[in-house]
């Protein structure tokens, strides 16, 4: 079988010969494009109402709220430069005329960390060291032979005396930033010059630091990286803030896909059970119920070995390493999804059994609007704030949720970047002396932050359109003032 | 009242039925035993003889729903549903494809995972209500904003962390407590104390911000207005008025995992080497020992649902509005 | 007479806006000063300030309150609470949720007895549930609040207020929630507790029947300020302000009656029952049945209206909602036009849809908040295909709106930009839009203030008259029936026991109920 856009696990386009390379778009490729789609489009619905605006624009107001929105922005950013793939065409090497490409895809965000890739050390080093972490049996210039810690093929190898070590980091890393600065205070400048006068209740103070701070760290982690490894290298040498980097797209993707299947399946259930009660109701509160028994980490774990099982007995069906990664990958948000849709479809079937009491869905019974109208109109979007927290909810605890089944052995595929993979890594990196803390550190970060964000934008989102929590906040007290 | 507990009863057959269909399909339809074989035997000895020997040790070589070769009730009743799944129903979990006998590895193991779940339960409940209640003692506060924000924090974090970090500073850095392991009898305090005091800071982010919306929720209540136009003081307030009525929400939502707690958690027994029914669990998923995994699943099943009906009682005991029927 | 409690110059605001604006009054021992006003007046927020018990959000800015010789404002918060339950005490407006549910009511009487005098007596507690009315009180002492119905909650309410024997009681719209004869019980106790134990009441309430009935002095409020205090007489023979006189007016004129003119009947209901089973044990059998509706035949001709009147509970509504087909019928039968309608399948009721309109209560649940106004009243016509042509439809969707009082640029504009009034014209022109022949009134008036309920009744007839609309008004307010109805039937436990053309039934009821019922509408008195 040929590179045919029938392939199971993946479309390629060859359009782009003469340039050189080729797009290959992995199945999550598509989904998550498709998603950012269907999200804009889902934002622009609900601009268009002025009451759900006036809601964001509360979300946006809070400082919060805004700094943790650029904050997911970037993720996603990130998530979406590496979900470009193409693959590289190959020098042609014989008279055939047939065109040949790299057999790994590479991505956007590969070209982006090109300063990290391609300079893998040996084995374990530490965040800016020049020497190896273990000791090495080196060849003295004399001739003898000596057990010392060599110095790194790449990391600081621009250096003449390692005396210079920590001055010249420091050095480079204040010319960076000074750099970087000039560019920010510019766009901050120009856009305090000219746009301010459609100010809109945004805190901008909050949006400028958040952003300029985004940006001045990811200048800084890329243009060190010409010289060091900012953030140390792992065992097979290979650069660690790399790694992490790429492992943002399975965690953002991890969080956006299962979140995917979760919602049709919860909305659809969740609103036929509370509206037309009966035996509708029965089945679908039936089938959650049995679901839910099932203890959720095992379900996963059954079906991601079924899963695995499916992938062995057909290797026929997967050529490419990141094709049978990328299979698992959206099997494993499937399984996430499809266990984990209960939880929304409970709050949708209760919420949508007090709308059907309210007196404007009476009413429209009383005009005969269809049921199809009433469930379109006047429930699902009364519902939709119920949706979007959970949806923002849910993203987090898929994140979380990754690290652990990783962990377990039943997580993405070992050969994808995640955070996930990092961790399991790091038993083995902290039981060693002395520890190798560097790896497991920098999952932490990147998961936390991403996490951390989406967490206190959701919280940010459930004060503004939960009508039971907005403004609890502030009540009682029973003091004058 | 008892009348509502055969029906609820009743209510959990067809669950279970359901549960046992979803875990028969998913693993001999989707799956056969041949792949399965395939998988457990690894590439390099398959050969038909191996493949069929390794289903017939583990009986897995019978039919699926129906048997041709036997007559009248047996064929019915020698085939791998009937064998492998109808049997579950009389916790009857057979073998394990390793061939131990899953019932007394259950029986054994979970007692420490008990010890360890019981404990992280009770007390990380006790710890999250205490917080909350001091939280909302100061709402609306500076205090209270900075106390939010430090709990989504420690929700955002996964578990796996408080795990690593736990072991890496109280066992291996300060030295405090062995690393992992476990001793039955009056010493487990030693290899239990770690694990239940990081179960209970893990829980501490989501716990302590759940239960202050709910107090938060009681505080705005129209009979906290009367007891404050009685003259009661703030404290007392918060004691006698808010703190019961917001239990009754948290003590009904938790009883459902009480009975799972037998489960232990995969996480915790594995990283510290309890051997409990989690890292029972987790051992076989890795070894994919299918027959302990059924098992569990379906056992799990069952607890939740003694869960659920515990729930429904226990709503009768602390809420005096509600009466079962 | 002592002065008991002194207002002066009492300012509150939130933020920079100014909800209560310099307000004074004093109370002495053993009057009940009412102070009257509508939604959003300031008045309960007065009351609160008085017992210090204001939301953080809000700011007293100005003005002292004094408590006999104390500055309440000075005192500390412990000084404070004992004040609070002990000199002041406090009854609310919702029975329902203002007692813990987790404690008994012995438990919360007696806790202010704890906290004030030290101990408490079961002795003490019985005897003042008996003093305000509980039957049994010896037993009732273990109950909960939700085994007690809301007029005994209330009773408890003010038992516990009036536990510590305090000078002052606050009652803060102390009948709303409460069905007419229980108001009547309630106020009656209110009036003998201050006569035996010469008890100042502050009354607050929007209700000028109750006011009449009950205060020696009166202050009106509107917009944070004091609009007029004066003595009873006084208030009610020469009100001194406009808007004083315009609640006045909203009141019933007791003489004034619809003449009753031979209609064609339009709707007729036969006998019909609403039931809801009960279920039971394991095999969940129908043990038993509510019978919202058990039993009811009425007619309502055309351009008349049938005021169907009941207390909570009585199945009154559900009665509307069954002519809707909105509930299931259990038994009878439903005429309308001379088509029976009950046993229609659901394709040939679209017919009637149209000719079948409701009003619903509450103006903020009746209106899907996503929708524009112009959605919401096109909705019907849309659905039931009324005018298809969309330039037509606009065009009397723009006649509509103007005829119900409301102007043309408000069509693109969202629910809750409008007031209560404003919504139920609103629900008004969504109703007549489809040009129906009858309008089920579900209590349109009742969440809505005295002021704005006349202009909303008054448009109704308006449309009565020149459409010739049939009515069927369900509501539990007898004072407003006089002017509105033709017919009244009268719904007690799911029957209607009885009815007959207004004059007559308001004038010389028959029915024991009935009689109670209009006993128990508060008015003014004859005698000033």
């Amino acid at each position: 079988m040929s590179t045919s856009a029938m392939d199971v696990s993946s479309v390629d386009v060859s359009t782009m010969n003469e340039l050189g390379f080729r797009l290959h778009f992995l199945w999550s490729d598509i989904l998550i494009f498709l998603l950012a789609a269907s999200l804009i489009g889902f934002a622009i619905t609900l601009y268009r109402s002025p009451l759900s605006r006036a809601r964001w624009a509360q979300v946006f107001e809070s400082k919060i709220g805004v700094a943790a929105f650029m904050v997911i922005l970037f993720y996603v950013v990130v998530a979406l430069v590496d979900s470009v793939h193409f693959q590289i065409q190959l020098e042609q090497t014989s008279e055939s005329s047939e065109v040949h490409y790299a057999p790994e895809a590479k991505s956007l965000l590969d070209v982006v960390l090109a300063p990290m890739q391609g300079k893998d050390e040996k084995t374990y080093s530490a965040p800016f060291a020049i020497h190896s972490f273990a000791k090495a049996t080196v060849e003295l210039p004399d001739g003898g032979v000596a057990r010392e810690f060599p110095r790194l093929l790449h990391g600081g190898s621009h250096l003449e005396n390692e005396d210079e070590h920590l001055v010249d980091v420091m050095v480079k890393s204040l010319t960076i930033i000074g750099w970087a600065l000039i560019p920010c205070l510019i766009l901050i400048a120009l856009h305090h010059a000219f746009l301010r006068k459609s100010a809109s209740g945004l805190p901008w103070p909050v949006i400028y630091t958040t952003s300029a701070i985004i940006f001045l760290i990811a200048t800084w982690a890329l243009q060190m990286s010409e010289y060091y490894h900012v953030l140390g290298t792992d065992k097979v040498g290979q650069d660690v803030l790399c790694g992490a980097l790429k492992a943002i797209r399975t965690g953002v993707l991890i969080g956006t896909l299962a979140t995917l299947v979760t919602l049709p399946l919860a909305v659809l259930l969740g609103i036929s059970a509370g509206y037309f009660k009966g035996w509708v109701d029965d089945v679908v509160q039936y089938i959650y119920t049995t679901l839910n028994s099932i203890p959720g980490i095992l379900l996963i774990a059954a079906s991601v070995l079924l899963i695995d099982v499916y992938i062995e007995t057909h290797p026929e069906q997967f050529k490419l390493l990141s094709d049978r990664a990328d299979f698992k990958f959206i099997a494993l948000c499937f399984i996430l999804g499809m266990t984990s849709w209960t939880g929304l479809c409970r709050l949708l079937r209760a919420e949508t059994l007090k709308l059907s009491q309210l007196e404007y869905v009476q009413a429209a019974h009383a005009f005969g609007v269809s049921r199809w109208r009433v469930i379109t109109r006047h429930i699902l979007p009364n519902t939709t704030h119920l949706i979007l927290i959970a949806l923002v909810l849910d993203f987090s605890g898929f994140v979380l949720a990754e690290a652990v089944l990783s962990y377990i052995g039943v997580g993405v595929d070992p050969s994808m970047k995640s955070w996930g993979n990092m961790i399991n890594e790091a038993r083995a990196e902290l039981a060693r002396e002395p520890v190798v803390w560097w790896s497991v550190t920098a999952a932490f970060i990147l998961m936390f932050v991403l996490v951390l964000a989406a967490n206190l934008f959701s919280d940010r989102v459930r004060d503004a359109f939960d009508p039971r929590t907005s403004g609890s906040g502030k009540s009682d007290g029973g003091k004058v003032k | 009242m008892l009348a509502y507990i055969i029906r609820r009863l009743g209510y959990a057959i067809p669950i279970l039925i359901g549960v046992n269909l979803l875990t028969f399909a998913l693993f001999f339809v989707v799956n056969t035993p041949d792949q399965m074989a395939q998988v457990q035997l690894g590439d390099k000895h398959i050969t038909p003889e191996a493949v069929q020997e390794w289903k017939a040790q583990r009986g897995y070589d019978k039919p699926l729903l129906f048997n041709p070769d036997k007559s009248g009730l047996s064929s019915v009743t020698d085939t791998i549903f009937y064998e492998k799944s109808l049997r579950l129903f009389a916790l009857d979990f057979g073998k394990s494809d390793a061939g131990r006998s899953i019932a007394a590895d259950i029986e054994q193991r979970m007692w420490p995972s008990l010890a360890v779940a019981l404990p992280t339960f009770v007390i990380g409940i006790s710890v999250n209500i205490a917080f909350a209640l001091f939280i909302v003692m100061f709402r609306a506060s500076i205090f209270d904003t900075s106390a939010m924000i430090l709990c989504v924090a420690l929700m955002s974090i996964s578990g796996v962390f408080y795990v690593i970090a736990g072991q890496f500073f109280f066992a291996k850095e300060w030295n405090l407590v062995p690393i992992s392991g476990y001793l039955s009898g009056a010493d487990a305090w030693r290899f239990l104390i770690l694990p239940v005091i990081i179960g209970v800071i893990s829980g501490i982010g989501g716990g302590t911000r759940l239960y202050r919306t709910l107090f938060l929720e009681e505080a705005n209540k129209d009979y906290v207005r009367t007891a404050r136009a009685k003259g009661v003081p703030e404290l007392t307030v918060l004691f006698r008025h808010i703190l019961p009525n917001g239990l009754i929400p948290i003590l009904t939502s938790v009883v459902v995992v009480i009975p799972s707690l037998f489960m232990g958690s995969l996480l915790v027994e594995s990283f510290f080497g309890i051997p409990g029914l989690g890292s029972y669990t987790l051992d076989a998923i890795q070894s994919q020992d299918f027959a302990i995994v059924r098992s569990m699943v379906f056992l799990g099943s069952v607890l939740y649902i003694i869960g659920l009906l515990l729930t429904d009682i226990s709503y009768t005991l602390v809420d005096p509005r509600v009466r079962l029927s | 007479m002592s002065t008991l409690l002194k207002v002066d110059n009492l300012r509150i605001q939130a933020g920079s806006t100014h909800l209560v604006d310099g307000i004074s009054f004093e109370i002495s021992a053993g009057e009940v000063f009412a102070l009257v006003g509508e939604s959003g007046s300031g008045k309960s927020l007065s009351s609160l300030a008085i017992m210090r018990l204001l939301d953080d959000a809000l700011t007293i800015t100005g003005g002292d309150i004094w408590l006999g010789n104390d500055s309440l404002f000075a005192l500390t918060e412990t000084q404070m609470n004992g004040i609070r339950g002990s000199r002041i005490a406090m009854v609310f407006q919702e029975p329902q949720s203002s007692l813990n549910p987790v404690h008994s009511i012995g438990d919360q009487i007696g806790e202010v007895l704890k906290l004030h005098r030290g101990k408490a007596a079961n002795s003490d507690i019985i005897e003042l549930l008996a003093e305000v009315g509980i039957p049994e009180p010896e037993q009732r002492i273990a109950w909960y609040p939700h085994q007690l119905s809301g007029g005994q909650k209330q009773r408890v309410m003010i038992a516990m207020a009036l536990a510590c024997e305090p000078d002052l009681l606050i009652a803060d719209e102390p009948t709303t929630a409460l069905d007419v004869t229980i108001q009547k019980q309630i106020l009656e106790l209110m009036n003998e507790l201050r006569r035996t134990r010469d008890l100042g009441i502050l009354l607050i309430t929007h209700d000028m029947g109750v006011v009449a009935e009950m205060a020696d002095r009166i202050a009106v409020m509107r917009h944070g300020k004091i609009l007029e205090q004066a003595k009873r007489a006084e208030f009610f023979t020469n009100p001194q302000h406009e808007y004083s006189r315009q609640l006045i007016h909203a009141l019933p004129q007791p003489d004034d009656y619809l003449t009753r003119n031979e209609h064609a009947q339009l709707l007729k209901l036969e006998n019909i029952k609403v039931w809801f089973a009960h279920r039971k044990g394991v095999l969940q059998r129908i043990s038993g049945y509510t019978k919202a509706v058990d039993g009811i035949s009425l007619s309502i001709g055309r351009g008349e209206t049938l005021a169907l009147v009941g207390e909570s509970g009585s199945g009154k509504s559900t009665a509307g909602r069954a002519i809707l087909r909105l509930e299931d019928l259990s038994e009878g039968e439903i005429w309308f036009d001379g088509q029976r309608i009950d046993v229609m399948t659901q394709r040939a009721f679209n017919q009637y849809r149209k000719r079948v309109q409701v009003i619903f209560q509450d103006p903020f649940s009746s209106m899907n908040p996503r929708m524009t106004v112009r959605e919401i009243i096109e909705e019907g016509m849309i659905s039931l295909g009324l005018v298809d042509n969309a330039k037509e439809r606009e065009e009397k969707i723009k006649k509509l709106v103007l005829r119900v009082g409301l102007e043309v640029s408000h069509l693109d504009r969202f629910p809750h930009e409008f007031s209560g009034g404003q919504r139920q014209r609103i629900a008004i022109a969504r109703a007549i839009a489809v040009e129906p022949e009858l309008i089920i009134c579900d209590e349109p008036t009742s969440a809505l203030d005295v002021s704005i309920r006349g202009q909303v009744l008054k448009l109704l007839q308006e449309l009565q008259d020149e459409m010739g609309l049939s009515y069927l008004f369900i509501t539990h307010d007898l004072s407003i029936i006089p002017h509105l109805a033709h017919r009244v039937a009268v719904m007690r436990n799911g029957i209607i026991v009885e009815q007959g053309d207004t004059q007559t039934l308001m004038t010389t009821p028959e029915n024991e109920y009935t009689q109670q019922l209009l006993a128990a509408v508060p008015r003014i008195p004859e005698h000033i």
